[in-house]
């Protein structure tokens, strides 16, 4: 691991950030989905909230604002629902996903070969 | 928990037309050479995070009637790659063990196929994987990482774990970067050659 788990982490400390919320409506957000801030942090907002508004200046996923927040992904979703709620981000949901067991179009993955032979 | 300096100074930014994430899961045992292959191949040094689920457990306290609950908590390790102006790949690293499995809706749904890395000395340790992965209907590949020089052929391998013969099966190095393209390559291709021949078949 790269970083210490959160496995001692203190329960008190997700209830706060959460405000008691077990759960957000998650779907919204997938691990991948970009998050891009539409406003900076004001003064009195929560700090997680200011946290992720400074770090989604450009486009950042849910799963790495996790990892910089140090905070289960479910936890930064319910976060998120927050922001976006107020219009304070906006969310580049993904488009080529395996979505009902069914892979994407050929052409995208094409694309994606070719990405990676070139990389 | 340690703190970061800055919240702002985000390792490195995405390109601000970045709008499309996809997945792709490097699944295996402990000590297989999973992050070794994010490492490898990620554009940003490997992050990690976790998810946890709270459910009601299966079993009920005979002395007492009162149902568990259980916290499942997995722990994995990422990656990134920019593929195109729009495109940017994310890579998984994620244990194969059976608790992981739980989260596999919420957290990987929607991932375009999987590397099941395998170590040929354990091999064992991959069935109930390769079982988890048929069971979603997720494609992969299996890619054998050799740390000595291999025992066996990849065809053994391949009977060994019972796998259909157009799964690809191959060699490689987690350490370098070039092999491990090569693996991403080789799953990208299958995934490829699977619309392909899906989209033709749905025509027909």
């Amino acid at each position: 691991m790269i970083r210490g788990a959160l496995d001692n982490e203190d329960p008190d400390r997700l209830y706060t950030v959460t405000g008691g919320r077990s759960r957000a409506d998650e779907s919204v957000f997938d691990m991948v989905t970009l998050i891009v801030s539409e406003c900076e942090p004001v003064p009195g907002m929560q700090s997680e909230h200011a946290r992720i508004l400074r770090m989604c200046r450009g486009p950042l996923s849910v799963v790495e604002i996790s990892s910089y927040l140090d905070l289960p992904v479910s936890v930064v979703k319910i976060l998120l629902c927050d922001l976006l709620d107020t219009g304070r981000i906006t969310a580049r949901h993904p488009h080529a996903a395996r979505t009902g067991g069914r892979l994407p179009e050929p052409e995208t993955l094409k694309k994606v070969l070719v990405a990676l032979q070139n990389l | 928990m340690h703190s970061r300096t800055s919240d702002s100074a985000v390792d490195a930014p995405l390109r601000e037309s970045a709008s499309d994430g996809l997945k792709i899961v490097i699944v295996g045992g402990f000590g297989v050479g999973k992050t070794t292959m994010v490492q490898s191949v990620s554009e940003i040094r490997p992050l990690s995070t976790e998810e946890t689920m709270t459910q009601a457990g299966i079993g009920i306290d005979d002395a007492s009637f009162v149902q568990h609950k259980t916290t499942t908590t997995v722990a994995f390790d990422f990656g990134r790659i920019s593929l195109d102006e729009q495109m940017v790949l994310y890579l998984f690293g994620a244990p194969g063990q059976e608790r992981f499995w739980f989260l596999w809706d919420r957290l990987f749904s929607g991932t375009l196929g999987a590397v099941v890395l395998v170590d040929t000395n354990r091999l064992a340790d991959s069935w109930y994987a390769l079982d988890r992965l048929e069971h979603h209907g997720t494609p992969f590949i299996v890619a054998r990482n050799n740390f000595t020089e291999p025992q066996h052929t990849l065809e053994e391998v391949r009977e060994a774990l019972d796998l259909p013969p157009e799964v690809p099966v191959i060699d490689c190095d987690a350490r370098t970067r070039d092999s491990s393209k090569n693996v991403l390559v080789t799953l990208a291709r299958y995934l490829y050659s699977l619309s392909a021949t899906s989209a033709v078949g749905s025509t027909v």
